[in-house]
C-alpha cells in the first residue's frame, strides 16, 4: 500500500497544480473583462455614424489589410505579455490602462479567453 | 524616473510609501515606472519633458476609509494629493496632476452602484462607476430610467460631474454637476463630510434636496480641490415612451437670430432635448465667389450665392422626448414658431421611433434628411464609437494627432452673439496667424448647457509639427487665444492643467477677487495644500509660488 502513495500525492499534487493554473487564468472571467473594457471599442457589430465597424477594430482592419484579424477574439497572437504591452503603454489614440483598471490577473484572463475564442473562431 | 514630491525627502516619502500600503495594501500602491506610466497623459504636449505632470506614486483605495487614511499620510508628510476616477479624461490633460511629483489617488476601484431608484428618479455611486457600468446596471435590472452620456461613455459619473461635464439629452440633465443631488468628502483633514439632506444622520431624502438647510458648499468641489468626493447623486432621467426629430432651416444669415430665439423659447420651457445647430452652406466652402465672401463676412453676398443655390443658412435638428401624442405636439408647435417668427422657414419632419431604440435604429444613419445628430447619445446610450475622430480611418491611416486639447468658449446664447463670436474668433486667428480649422462664418455654437453656448476654437495646432518645440509653441499660442479671448469677454469653461491657469486668469474681475476668495477658503480648510493644488488655478498658499510655472 506505501509503495502506491507517493504516486497518489504526486496526482494530488498535479491536479492542485493544474487547478491553480485554471483559477490564475479563467476564459470566462476574461470574456467578461473583455466584454466591459475592450469590447466597446474592439467587439464586433457596427460603429457610430454609420461606420461599419468599432473604431478600434476598423484600426486594426486599416492597419494590417487582412494580413492579421481585424477582431482581437480572432488573433491568436495575443499573449499575456502582448496584452500587458499594448493596455499599459497604449498605442496610437487607445490611451494607457491602469493597474486599477485591469489588473494583472485581468490580463491572465483576457489571454485566456483570446486563446479559447480564437480557437473557436478557427473553427 | 524616480521622482519625488515636490520638498519631501526620499525617506519621508519611503515612509509615506509604507503607510499607503498599509493603508490600501501593497498590490494598490504603485511607485514603477512601468505602473506610472499609466498615469500619464498619452496626448500630453509636453511628454518626456522635464516639467511633464507626472506623479510620483500612485494609490488606489476600495473604502472611503482608505481615502481617509491616505489623506491623513498625506498630511502628515505634506504630499499633494490628485484624485481620478475613471475614464480617460481625453483632451482635458488624462490623468495628469497639477503638480509633478503629486501622489495619484486612483478611486476606480471605488466602483459600486449604491442607489438607482427609477421611481424617485436617482442614483447614487462610487467614483469607478462609468456612464457605461451605470447603463448596464439599468439595463440588466430594467429600471425606467436613463443615463445622460458624455461622448465617449468610459468616464465617471463623478468625474466628468466633478470637471462640469455634459450631456445630450433634456437640458436639465445634460449639465452633470448641476444635476448632481449630493455629496459624500473626504475632507482634506480626514473627515467625511456629507451635503444637503445628508447632513441629517436619519434623512430620508439626501437626493431630493441637495441645499440642505444653510451655505451649499458643493460648488467648491467642481473643479475644486477642498476634497476627495467619494460618493455623489445625481438625478436621471425617467425613461420616455417615445423620441421624435425634426429639421429646421432658415434662409438668411441674419436669419439665426430669431430663430435662436425660438429654440431658446422651446428649450426653456422643457418642450425639446438638446439641439443640433449647423449650417447647410457648408459645400459652398468648396465655391472660390462664396468662399472669399464668408472670409469676409460679407453678409449679403452670402444670402445672394446660397439663394441661387437654393440652400438655406442656418438649420438646427431639433429632438422630443414624451409620449407620441406630446413629442407630435411639441414638433408641431416648434414648427409655427419658427414660422411666426423667421419668414421662409422649412421644415423636415424626422422619425418618430418608440424607445427603446432598437441597436438597428440608433446606427442607422438612414432618415428624412441628412443629420449630424450622434444617434447613441441622444438616447442616453454610452459607448467609445466616437473614437474613430482620433484613431486610424482610411482617411487617416498612418499617423495620428497624438495632442489633444479641448477648449470652447462661453458665448452669449443668442444669434447675436454668435455672429460676433464667429467674426471675433477670426479676427483673433487671423492677428495671431492661426490656421483655422473650419470657415468661423458657418460655425454655430453648441447647446450642450440649457441656459449657455459654446464654441470651439477649432485651431490646427500641433497637426504637422508634433516635435517638443512645436508642441511648446502651439501651447504658447493657445495661452495668447485665451488672451485675446478674455479681453473680449470670452471664458472658457474646462482646461487640462498645463492650461489651467490662463483660463483662470480670464476671471479676474476686481483684481481677481473670486479667486482671492477661494484661496482664502483653500488656506483655511486645506493648510498644507495637499488636495490637486493648482487645480483650475486655485493654488494653496504653500504652493502658490508655482502659479503660471506651466508657462515657463
Amino acid at each position: 500500500m506505501s509503495g502506491h502513495r507517493p504516486a497518489l500525492v504526486l496526482a494530488v499534487l498535479v491536479i492542485g497544480s493544474w487547478a491553480t493554473c485554471a483559477s490564475a487564468q479563467d476564459a470566462g472571467r476574461g470574456k467578461a473583462k473583455f466584454d466591459h473594457t475592450c469590447a466597446p471599442c474592439h467587439g464586433a457589430g457596427v460603429g457610430d455614424d454609420g461606420r461599419a465597424m468599432l473604431p478600434g477594430t476598423d484600426a486594426l482592419r486599416i492597419k494590417y489589410q487582412g494580413s492579421l484579424p481585424a477582431l482581437l477574439e480572432q488573433r491568436t497572437d495575443l499573449n499575456a505579455d502582448a496584452i500587458r504591452t499594448f493596455l499599459r503603454r497604449g498605442t496610437w489614440s487607445m490611451p494607457p490602462f491602469r493597474p486599477t483598471e485591469v489588473t494583472e490577473g485581468d490580463i491572465q484572463d483576457i489571454a485566456a479567453y483570446l486563446r479559447q475564442s480564437s480557437r473557436a473562431a478557427a473553427r | 524616473m524616480a521622482i519625488l514630491p515636490p520638498g519631501v525627502s526620499a525617506e519621508s516619502f519611503a515612509s509615506a510609501v509604507r503607510e499607503f500600503q498599509d493603508a490600501v495594501g501593497r498590490d494598490w500602491v504603485f511607485t514603477s515606472d512601468d505602473d506610472l506610466y499609466s498615469y500619464r497623459d498619452h496626448f500630453s504636449y509636453i511628454k518626456d519633458q522635464p516639467n511633464e505632470l507626472i506623479p510620483s506614486a500612485a494609490v488606489g483605495p476600495d473604502t472611503t476609509e482608505q481615502v481617509q487614511a491616505i489623506v491623513r499620510t498625506a498630511n502628515k508628510y505634506k504630499i499633494p494629493l490628485y484624485a481620478i476616477s475613471t475614464g480617460k479624461n481625453f483632451a482635458y490633460g488624462g490623468p495628469s496632476p497639477n503638480v509633478r511629483g503629486s501622489v495619484t489617488v486612483d478611486l476606480k476601484r471605488m466602483n459600486r452602484i449604491l442607489v438607482c431608484d427609477d421611481k424617485r428618479h436617482f442614483a447614487v455611486v462610487e467614483p469607478g462607476v462609468s456612464y457605461i457600468d451605470l447603463y448596464r446596471h439599468i439595463q440588466a435590472n430594467k429600471l425606467d430610467v436613463w443615463v445622460d452620456t458624455p461622448d465617449p461613455g468610459w468616464g465617471s459619473l463623478i468625474g466628468n460631474a466633478m470637471d462640469h461635464g455634459i450631456g445630450y439629452t433634456m437640458g436639465f440633465y445634460r449639465d452633470h454637476f448641476g444635476a448632481h443631488t449630493g455629496l459624500e468628502v473626504v475632507l482634506p483633514n480626514g473627515e467625511i463630510m456629507r451635503t444637503g439632506m445628508g447632513a441629517m444622520p436619519a434623512s430620508q431624502s439626501w437626493q431630493e434636496y441637495r441645499h440642505g438647510y444653510g451655505p451649499d458648499p458643493c460648488g467648491l468641489f467642481g473643479q475644486g480641490n477642498f476634497g476627495i468626493v467619494t460618493k455623489m447623486g445625481f438625478r436621471l432621467m425617467p425613461a420616455p415612451e417615445h423620441w421624435r426629430n425634426g429639421l429646421v432651416t432658415v434662409p438668411k444669415r441674419q436669419d439665426l437670430i430669431p430663430l435662436i430665439e425660438a429654440v431658446n423659447y422651446l428649450c426653456d420651457l422643457s418642450m425639446c432635448g438638446e439641439p443640433w445647430y449647423g449650417s447647410p452652406l457648408m459645400p459652398l466652402m468648396g465655391n472660390t465667389e462664396f468662399r472669399e465672401a464668408a472670409l469676409a463676412f460679407n453678409e449679403s453676398a452670402m444670402d445672394r450665392l446660397a439663394a441661387s443655390a437654393n440652400l438655406h443658412s442656418w438649420q438646427v435638428e431639433l429632438q422630443f422626448y414624451g409620449s407620441e401624442r406630446t413629442t407630435l405636439a411639441n414638433w408641431e408647435y416648434a414648427k409655427e414658431l419658427v414660422a411666426r417668427k423667421v419668414p421662409g422657414a422649412r421644415f423636415t419632419d424626422g422619425e418618430s421611433l418608440k424607445t427603446p431604440l432598437t441597436r438597428e435604429q440608433i446606427a442607422s444613419t438612414t432618415g428624412p434628411y441628412p443629420t449630424n445628430m450622434r444617434r447613441n447619445i441622444t438616447q442616453g446610450v454610452p459607448g467609445l464609437g466616437i473614437w474613430y475622430m482620433t484613431g486610424r480611418t482610411e482617411q487617416n491611416p498612418n499617423a495620428w494627432n497624438e495632442t489633444h486639447i479641448g477648449l470652447f468658449s462661453l458665448v452669449a446664447r443668442s444669434g447675436e452673439g454668435v455672429l460676433k463670436a464667429q467674426k471675433d474668433f477670426a479676427d483673433v486667428a487671423r492677428r495671431l496667424d492661426m490656421p483655422s480649422l473650419f470657415p468661423n462664418a458657418l460655425q454655430t455654437p453648441v447647446n450642450w448647457y440649457q441656459f449657455a453656448f459654446l464654441m470651439g476654437n477649432g485651431f490646427g495646432l500641433g497637426r504637422g509639427d508634433n516635435s517638443p518645440a512645436g508642441k511648446l509653441a502651439a501651447t504658447a499660442k493657445l495661452r495668447e487665444v485665451l488672451r485675446e479671448n478674455a479681453k473680449l469677454g470670452y471664458g472658457d469653461y474646462r482646461a487640462p492643467p498645463i492650461l489651467q491657469d490662463d483660463v483662470a486668469d480670464q476671471y479676474s474681475f476686481n483684481d481677481f477677487v473670486l479667486r482671492r476668495f477661494t484661496e482664502q477658503l483653500k488656506d483655511a480648510i486645506d493648510p498644507n495644500g495637499i488636495i490637486s493644488p493648482g487645480r483650475a488655478g486655485v493654488w494653496p498658499a504653500n504652493f502658490r509660488s508655482m502659479r503660471g510655472g506651466m508657462r515657463s
